[in-house]
């Protein structure tokens, strides 16, 4: 194993912790490249094609580099009845991605989540975690570009 | 006036989105009083809430601020800002499985002991473990998840087995969009799920115990972490003499891991697809060793159980479901949240009376979340339990209850639960796999304008099917909202279908926009922000260029735009 993935030593090396061992590849590198893969096959002895396999599964894994500020909108039930689909499109047009995009200068990367679990606040988006709710399009904007204004 | 003792802040997930962090902050700075972060008290709509404790009680405040007035207020106990619970939903609400949810710090372990925590689980060992089983058997609970399997019956099951190692599981893989309640308890008392898993590890004799919380739950993956770290310190997780491996996993976004058997695997690090049962997970489960997996309100439930006695428990509910039940409200109503009611509480009682939503407003309410149906509002007075919901064509699931209002458009909402399951479908099983997909484009077409009659004949058909032809839960659910709104929302497939008409003025394709001039003040602020330039200098909308997004009807001031049928707006070519 490349040293440049040496910190999957602290994950169980056991079938089990496979996911765990995904994410915390994902966690570091923010997405699961090619070497990525070979990595975590060879650690926890199974074939390439098997991780690759689990990787395509779950909707989590990113094989694709994400921007600095992962833009998630929340199409869950209740934020979708209260305009979550304007929401993406505000969003989309702001930052001229679609998603599952990252732009081009690797700032902002968008994405859509099932339900952030923010219900009564819908609709809502999250930026690297930090939830926003009750949006509308002036609150959407102002967000992103304060996050494009600190770079 | 009275004293101040300190104030409480709800900083839940619900409560840091509205921004109750702020809050904490400039409180913790300012106030001069002990400031304690607590849970989530379920009143979601209000936060940011902080309760202020004070020698003659506690008083609530609503949509609070980190800002000097507010918290001036708050110290003074000015009357404004305070949150009034209506009379109503005191009535209906039963607060046991969340009586300390929002109430107690959810990281302090003395905390939860000091409001009697662990008393159950201390009485529990006083017990045998065939005692605690007969004890949750004669309580009725069902599994919470959903399923509404008699949780005593699962563990006696395991509890029978002899095997090297014996395996327990807290399904917290809450993926249902709409639902809450299991973020919410892991969050506000992990400690009370994690009692109910003790509980259930003496009980049924279980060496491993893990729990499947999704990624997207952070706050409570870390409250689970630090409540687990703390019964290690008291030794809590030695029981039958043994010490407990405790693991929590996160899962990584699969709806479906929802399902045990796919759940099982999602922990094996595999691919998250259900398989064949028999053999149930109790036979073989995890790396094949006998498994039981509950949900976490089941364990949440569990402390209760034990500590007022399963005939007690038994009390509250119905016939055949027993105790309370959390529902996670959302949607058209005015108090959306997190509400504890005893099974058998009417839909409408749950949605007017405790949810305040006006009763002119409302169309339907869907239970169970996109695996579930909508209930009418002329079926408003089904009690909720597992039978009722189920002879309705909807289904109890794990709670999550979205009131849709008057103004939605039924196929639209049955369009959009499919856009969901049909992507979450692992596929595996062809029905469902293909099937749900077909659906899926059928409806695209309905709402697109694009139907035939022919197409309401074959989702009527084919739903059945589906629901016959797959191996688990999601295959055999998903096509409930088609179904469930096929039933009692025909006229509107129908409409959709041979009229081309969505009279919500919900479909894109269907509806027109069109500003009215007698409205207008000009301000132009709609022609600055359409998208597509759409709007010209003399404030017409061009309806050939509009992409129906809404943000003219959003802007306006004095509500001069509107959603209107097609072919009554204006079309430039």
């Amino acid at each position: 194993m490349s040293d440049k993935f040496a910190y999957l030593s602290s994950v169980e090396r056991s079938r089990t912790y496979l996911i765990k061992g995904l994410q915390t590849v994902q966690a570091h590198d923010g997405y699961i490249s090619d070497a990525a893969i070979e990595a975590i096959a060879a650690y926890f002895s199974v074939p390439p094609v098997d991780v690759e396999g689990v990787v395509s599964f779950y909707a989590q894994f990113k094989r694709t580099r994400p921007g600095k500020y992962k833009v998630a909108v929340c199409d869950g039930t209740a934020c979708h009845i209260k305009g979550s689909i304007s929401i993406l499109e505000w969003v989309g047009t702001e930052l001229g991605i679609k998603p599952g995009q990252t732009d081009r200068d690797g700032l902002f990367s968008l994405e859509t989540v099932a339900c952030l679990g923010c219900c009564s606040l819908a609709p809502v988006m999250s930026i690297n975690g930090k939830v926003y709710g009750k949006l509308d399009r002036k609150g959407t904007v102002k967000i992103l570009k304060e996050y494009r204004k600190n770079g | 006036m009275a004293e101040i003792r300190k104030i409480k802040v709800g900083t839940a997930s619900c409560g840091l989105a509205a921004g109750a962090g702020a809050v904490l902050d400039f409180f913790r700075d300012h106030a001069g009083v002990e400031i304690e972060e607590v849970g989530c008290i379920g009143h979601c709509y209000a936060e940011p809430l902080v309760e202020v404790v004070t020698d003659a009680g506690s008083v609530f405040y609503r949509d609070v601020k980190g800002e000097q007035a507010c918290l001036d207020n708050i110290l003074a106990l000015g009357e404004t800002g305070r949150l009034e619970v209506s009379p109503s939903r005191r009535k209906y609400e039963m607060l046991k499985v969340t009586r300390l949810a929002g109430r107690i710090c959810p990281t302090s372990f003395d905390a939860y002991v000091a409001e009697g925590g662990y008393g159950a689980l201390k009485k529990a060992l006083t017990m045998t473990a065939a005692e605690v089983v007969d004890e949750v058997k004669r309580s009725g609970l069902r599994g919470r998840g959903g399923g509404g399997f008699p949780t005593g019956m699962k563990w006696q099951f395991l509890a029978a087995k002899q095997a090297e190692k014996k395996i327990l599981i807290c399904n917290a893989d809450e993926g249902d969009p709409g639902a809450f309640m299991d973020r919410s308890m892991m969050e506000s008392v992990p400690h009370q799920v994690l009692e109910g898993m003790l509980i259930g590890a003496y009980a049924t004799g279980a060496d491993i115990l893990f729990i499947y919380c999704r990624a997207e739950y952070p706050l409570a993956i870390k409250h689970i972490r630090i409540a687990i770290d703390q019964i290690r310190e008291h030794g809590l997780d030695v029981v039958n003499g043994k010490k407990l491996d405790i693991i929590i996993k996160e899962g990584a976004g699969a709806f479906v891991c929802g399902e045990e058997t796919a759940l099982i695997a999602s922990l094996e690090g595999r691919r998250g697809t259900p398989r064949f049962r028999p053999p149930f997970p109790t036979d073989r489960g995890w790396n094949d060793y006998p498994t039981s997996l509950n949900n976490v309100e089941t364990f949440a439930n569990i402390p209760l159980v034990i500590g007022e006695g399963g005939a007690a428990f038994a009390q509250v509910g119905t016939e055949k479901s027993k105790g309370t039940k959390l529902f996670a409200l959302a949607g058209d109503l005015k108090y959306p949240g997190l509400i504890e009611v005893p099974m058998g509480t009417t839909i409408g009682e749950i949605v007017f009376e405790v949810g305040g939503a006006d009763p002119d407003q409302v169309k339907a309410v869907q239970t169970g979340g996109p695996s579930g149906g909508c209930i009418p509002k002329e079926l408003f007075d089904t009690p909720v339990d597992y039978d009722s919901l189920n002879a309705l064509g909807a289904i109890m699931g794990s709670g999550g209850m979205i009131v849709i209002g008057t103004d939605r458009c039924m196929v639209e909402t049955a369009r959009y639960f499919l856009d969901f399951t049909h992507r979450e479908s692992c596929g595996k099983c062809t029905f469902c796999r293909v099937g749900m997909m077909r659906m899926y484009e059928t409806l695209e077409r309905i709402v697109a304008g694009k139907g035939e009659m022919s197409d309401i004949d074959f989702l009527a058909d084919l739903g059945p099917k589906i629901k016959k032809g797959s191996l688990c839960g999601l295959g055999q659910t998903a096509p409930n909202p088609v179904l469930a709104t096929l039933r009692y929302y025909k006229n509107e497939y129908i409409e959709h279908v041979r009229d081309k008409r969505c009279a919500a003025l919900v479909c894109n394709a269907l509806v027109d926009v069109k500003l009215d001039p007698e409205k207008c003040v000009k301000c132009r602020l709609c022609i600055r922000n359409c998208a597509v330039g759409a709007i010209s200098d003399d404030f017409v909308i061009d309806n050939a260029k509009c992409t129906r997004c809404n943000t003219c009807i959003d802007v306006c001031p004095k509500h001069a735009v509107a959603r209107v049928e097609k072919g009554e707006g204006y079309y430039a070519e």
